[in-house]
């Protein structure tokens, strides 16, 4: 047993900084070490980048043109770049929809898709949840009934992420009422250029459009677009939300974010001395390193044990609930560092640094509205409380 | 990076469990612990056999040479057995200490004694109203012909019951860090209080009134015995943090266990989702815990004090924390019956919350970590 990265690992780590600062745009790695909110190029230039390198699908089989790097390679990447001030890369079409279309999509689908998505040429993003079905997934709804070669899609998707940029949705359908509802859903691929689909913004707490409603209406998708069996839908459903847990906890962004605070904790000033002096802001930031360390090393327990092929362990299950509160941890830190400066609302290009000049410290200048954000995190990927259920259920037994 | 276990680091960890199994009931530990020592010598002397008190003993000490996570998986399977046998006090935290400070020659002397399971050391440090200062070491050693005079006392010395060598930390009259003293348990002007401690555990308090020992009674060089202090401690913490892992896990398979078994308005009382709930909370805790145990043990063998430290003292503030969530709720989710003595629920309860108490609580490991943020600034 070793916890410390082998030369080979420190050498890997140091050719991935080296890339990212010879390749990662600077005004995209300030607005991302700053926090502001970024475009859709300021995304896909990363991306764009990293396919160049052959570096994109990180996590992806070699014969689909992945990297074939190991559970310890992936987390040096995901780790450095976030440090760097990468983007992250967008999780719909790389990390969710692929694994799917790998495992259960036939080839034409693969040799469709796959290139489209490593490239950058696709933008992906995921219809799930509806109105109606948040943790209760598989009582949705949208419908989608056979005509021919067609389904005919009708329906709600809701909470759609970054659905404003995207040229595609997967999409779980209701293709059966019979029988348990987890028997009547299929897994569709629809192409948002087709006629029918709506998309609405949804405007959150902190006031940005980073989420979406989809409406179909009488959405046509050639049968070639679903993947699997008609009715199987659900087994692909939480196949994909598997492939999404280990990444939703976050640590690479997390340790960004703790580098930052404790670079702000040093510099603003409380009651005249460094706000670090003042131990009962020193005991928090100290305790949230702590269980970042833990959950980082629980992580990396849990991807060396899927890499062996061997069952994720019960510590598999813990990392969203774990992740997601040290990232609201985190944010609240930051917005208890600025003091006054957590007060106002600022925008990028509304009002730049100039335009507030009483603002002690840029560093502040998002630090509320992040605060806001990511009350979503205990919510989102299937609440904290569901995730409960699941262990209770998966791992407890009972 | 790597998760993986030798060889004979399964074989290590195999053995022991099946000793735990098979000799280490809960009735078996009964009693050994309503004896009148509170230990078991033929216990002591199985887990010689196994090789546990020569594995932190160097090779060239006539040792095994076993690093930080062969400590910690010894140390996970004794506390999931609620050990009473004093392994902690009386090997890892001497051995620690000897390999340390000690020269060629007092390695090699005392670590004989030590390898075999023979000899019982153990280390008279803490003070009264010292609280977990480390270095504040208000013993003194007066310098005596060639030897030195040692008076002072020493609270809570783990296996001082039962020792037969005292490693005891004294400052030297004029010195600004502390020494380390080899006395006899039996020497003239020595006084041991020995007791039971709340987790059925023994100890000490120990007094040394005009204590003479010679020259040679001074382990390694005097004055300098600070940085061998602060690594045995660290040595110490880490063990502990392992032995809570064991504990925490099996106590929360028993808590678990429990609910599905008791039964209250006509089902388990394990469908109540509150219940359940507190139950996943505790196992997080327990997985948290196990993966800074191992960050914790990894740390014992770099040879940076500050990093070890800072690491140590990370685990042993998180480890803390488990004991006392998963202990306090274990308790909680079996109800009456948990605040009982007859069943073992309590056992773990204890020995959880004594370890939490023991070389630093969270909040002085906490500060300590703190201090390193500071240090950074």
């Amino acid at each position: 047993m070793d916890l410390n990265y082998s030369p080979e690992q420190l050498a890997f780590a140091s050719e991935v900084r080296a890339f990212t600062r010879a390749n990662l745009d600077p005004e995209v790695a300030r607005k991302v070490l700053e926090g502001s909110r970024l475009e859709r190029e300021d995304y896909l230039g990363w991306h764009r980048a990293l396919h160049k390198k052959g570096w994109v699908g990180v996590g992806w089989p070699k014969q689909f043109g992945g990297t074939g790097w190991n559970s310890t390679q992936q987390h040096i990447f995901d780790e450095v770049t976030a440090d760097e001030g990468a983007p992250q890369l967008i999780p719909f079409g790389l990390r969710m929809v692929s694994p799917v279309i790998m495992a259960f999509g036939n080839k034409d689908q693969q040799d469709y898709h796959l290139p489209k998505i490593l490239s950058g040429e696709n933008w992906w993003c995921q219809g799930y949840s509806e109105p109606g079905s948040g943790s209760d997934l598989a009582s949705l709804k949208c419908k989608a009934e056979r005509d021919g070669d067609h389904y005919i899609v009708n329906g709600q998707k809701t909470w759609t992420t970054l659905g404003q940029y995207a040229d595609w949705i997967f999409c779980l359908v209701r293709t059966s009422s019979e029988g348990r509802q987890q028997e009547g859903i299929s897994f569709l691929l629809i192409d948002m250029k087709t006629p029918g689909i709506t998309v609405r913004p949804i405007i959150m707490l902190d006031q940005e459009h980073e989420v979406n409603e989809v409406w179909f209406d009488n959405v046509k998708v050639p049968v070639s677009n679903r993947v699997g069996e008609e009715n199987k839908g659900w087994t692909y459903a939480k196949f994909l939300l598997g492939h999404e847990r280990t990444g939703i906890a976050g640590v690479g962004r997390c340790k960004r974010i703790v580098k930052r605070l404790q670079h702000v904790a040093k510099q603003a000033k409380s009651n005249g001395r460094p706000l670090i002096e003042d131990v009962r802001f020193r005991d928090k930031l100290a305790q949230v390193e702590i269980d970042l360390r833990a959950l980082e090393i629980t992580l990396l327990r849990v991807l060396a044990a899927e890499a062996e092929k061997r069952a994720p362990g019960p510590e598999a299950s813990l990392l969203k609930i774990k992740g997601s509160e040290i990232q609201q941890t985190l944010t609240e830190l930051t917005m208890m560092a600025a003091g006054p400066a957590a007060l106002p609302y600022v925008r990028e290009g509304e009002h730049g640094a100039a335009d507030v000049p009483w603002l002690s410290d840029e560093a502040f200048r998002f630090a509320s509205g992040h605060y806001f954000n990511f009350r979503k995190t205990t919510i989102y990927g299937g609440s904290n409380e569901i995730q409960r259920n699941i262990i209770t259920q998966m791992v407890l037994g009972l | 990076m790597d998760f993986n276990l030798s060889d004979e680091q399964n074989a290590l960890k195999d053995s022991l469990a099946k000793f735990i199994d098979r000799d280490y009931t809960f009735d078996h530990r009964w009693k050994i612990i309503k004896s009148a020592a509170g230990w078991s010598r033929s216990h002591w002397n199985q887990l010689a056999e196994i090789g546990l008190m020569a594995l932190p003993v160097a090779e060239a000490d006539g040792g095994l040479g076993g690093n930080g996570v062969d400590t910690m998986l010894v140390m996970e399977e004794l506390g999931r057995g609620l050990v009473v046998e004093p392994y902690l006090g009386c090997v890892v935290l001497p051995a620690a200490l000897i390999k340390a400070s000690g020269s060629e020659a007092q390695r090699a002397a005392l670590s004989e004694g030590l390898a075999s399971g023979e000899t019982l050391y153990a280390f008279a440090h803490s003070e009264p109203g010292q609280r977990y200062e480390r270095n504040a070491v208000a013993t003194t050693a007066a310098a005596n012909g060639a030897g030195y005079v040692l008076s002072g006392k020493k609270v809570s010395v783990l296996g001082g019951d039962a020792a037969d060598q005292l490693l005891v930390s004294a400052t030297v009259t004029g010195d600004a860090a502390p020494s380390l003293f080899v006395v006899p348990a039996t020497a003239t002007g020595v006084r041991r209080l020995a007791y039971p401690m709340q987790d059925a555990q023994r100890g000490a308090d120990i007094e040394l009134s005009n204590v003479e020992v010679g020259a040679d009674a001074l382990l390694g060089e005097r004055g300098k015995a600070a940085a061998a202090i602060e690594y045995a401690l660290d040595v110490a913490c880490a063990a502990l943090c392992a032995e809570a892992v064991g504990a925490m896990a099996e106590l929360h398979k028993i808590t678990v266990e429990y609910l599905k078994t008791r039964k209250q308005f006509g089902r388990p009382i394990g469908m109540n989702q509150a219940l359940q709930h507190r139950a996943v909370d505790m196992l997080m805790h327990v997985e948290m815990s196990r993966s800074m145990a191992m960050e914790a043990a990894v740390a014992c063998d770099n040879p940076d004090p500050s990093a070890r430290a800072k690491a140590v003292s990370a685990a042993k503030t998180l480890v803390s924390q488990g004991c006392r969530y998963v202990g306090q709720n274990a308790v909680q989710l079996h109800g009456g019956i948990g605040v009982t003595h007859e069943l073992n629920t309590s056992h773990y309860f204890k020995r959880l919350t004594m370890i939490s108490v023991t070389f630093g609580d969270a909040d002085w490991h906490l500060g300590r970590y703190g201090d390193t943020l500071l240090a950074a600034a």
